[in-house]
């Protein structure tokens, strides 16, 4: 087994209402930054975990997502894995 | 007949649903979250509050809590179940009622009295309203921009799912009257069978003269008087 740092997006699902981008795409309009078109906000989790390949460690918390870190109905989630201490 | 009313670490509206139901002339107890079982209860409050924290999302942490499976059973097998506010965002988690709640348009937590319209009276929850009724009581929450896919919505609609939907105070469902964005105006909502209920306003809030409003202790007298007519049949 190794251990892998996995990465998870969670972002609002395309065409749903995120109030707290439009609420940052506005401040940024108004600090002058013209060339934003849009803003959308997720949230970013890390998980340690432990695995036989960097493969599995996604599939074991793509099965985290589906059942408890994103809402299928409101968010969708993408999950990188890479081995711990890797790349950083 | 027995009330059983669930406590998250976080809930803080357990005591005042109790006495909702009490007062409405039916006896409840509370139902520890990490309970498993809910004995001899003949219909289940989930209150309102902040279970575990709202972390994560609100309700996606308690929908795991171990007293969940059984009340998950009970809904589906059309025991009568209500979920209040946070109550109602844990139903959603839990898959008893369709759609969830997104932050609030405004962004703000909003917390001031609303009005609703009833849609239905013929629930288990609302049988001592009448249609078109307008109610006033509060509401207090973060999360309560009811959102469905537009197939879900629809569906909704179609089957007269949508029961409390928020109006201004002579009933006229408009965007001002909206507090949090929720589609359609959609205060409160039930699973297609007709025994699973969720709501974000306060009912519970809103039963006693003290309060400001009794516009809430109906939806309890409905919920006791249904437990009562079915004891008896």
């Amino acid at each position: 087994m190794s251990r892998f740092t996995v990465e998870v997006l969670v972002t609002p699902r395309p065409g749903l209402l995120d109030p707290q981008g439009k609420a940052i795409h506005h401040a940024l309009s108004s600090l002058g930054y013209d060339a934003v078109d849009d803003v959308r906000v997720g949230k970013a989790i890390y998980l340690e975990v432990s695995a036989a390949t960097s493969q599995a460690a996604a599939e074991r918390v793509e099965e985290m997502c589906r059942k408890l870190l994103a809402n299928p109905v409101t968010e969708d989630f993408r999950v990188t894995a890479a081995a711990t201490g890797a790349g950083s | 007949m027995n009330v059983a009313v669930i406590t998250f670490p976080g809930s803080n509206c357990d005591q005042d649903c109790v006495r909702s139901v009490e007062l409405a002339g039916g006896s409840a107890r509370y139902v520890w979250h990490r309970e498993v079982s809910l004995g001899d209860s003949d219909a289940v409050i989930v209150p309102g509050g902040f279970a575990h924290g709202d972390y994560l999302r609100p309700g996606a942490i308690a929908r795991f809590s171990p007293i969940m499976d059984a009340v998950i059973d009970f809904g589906r097998g059309g025991g009568l179940v209500v979920g209040i506010c946070n109550g109602f965002q844990v139903l959603c988690e839990a898959g008893l009622l369709p759609g969830a709640l997104l932050r609030n348009r405004s962004l703000r937590f909003q917390s001031h009295d609303c009005f609703m319209r009833v849609e239905r009276s013929d629930t288990p929850y609302t049988g001592d309203y009448r249609v078109g009724q307008v109610i006033g009581m509060p509401l207090s929450h973060a999360d309560g921009n009811y959102y469905a896919d537009p197939d879900t919505l629809a569906a909704l609609e179609a089957e007269g799912r949508v029961v409390f939907r928020y109006c201004d105070a002579d009933g006229a469902v408009t965007q001002d009257a909206n507090p949090n964005g929720s589609l359609n105006n959609i205060a409160g909502i039930a699973n297609a069978r007709g025994n699973v209920l969720g709501m974000m306003p306060h009912p519970d809030r809103a039963i006693e003269a003290v309060l400001g409003s009794l516009d809430g202790l109906p939806l309890f007298t409905s919920l006791v008087g249904a437990l009562a007519r079915a004891e008896v049949a």
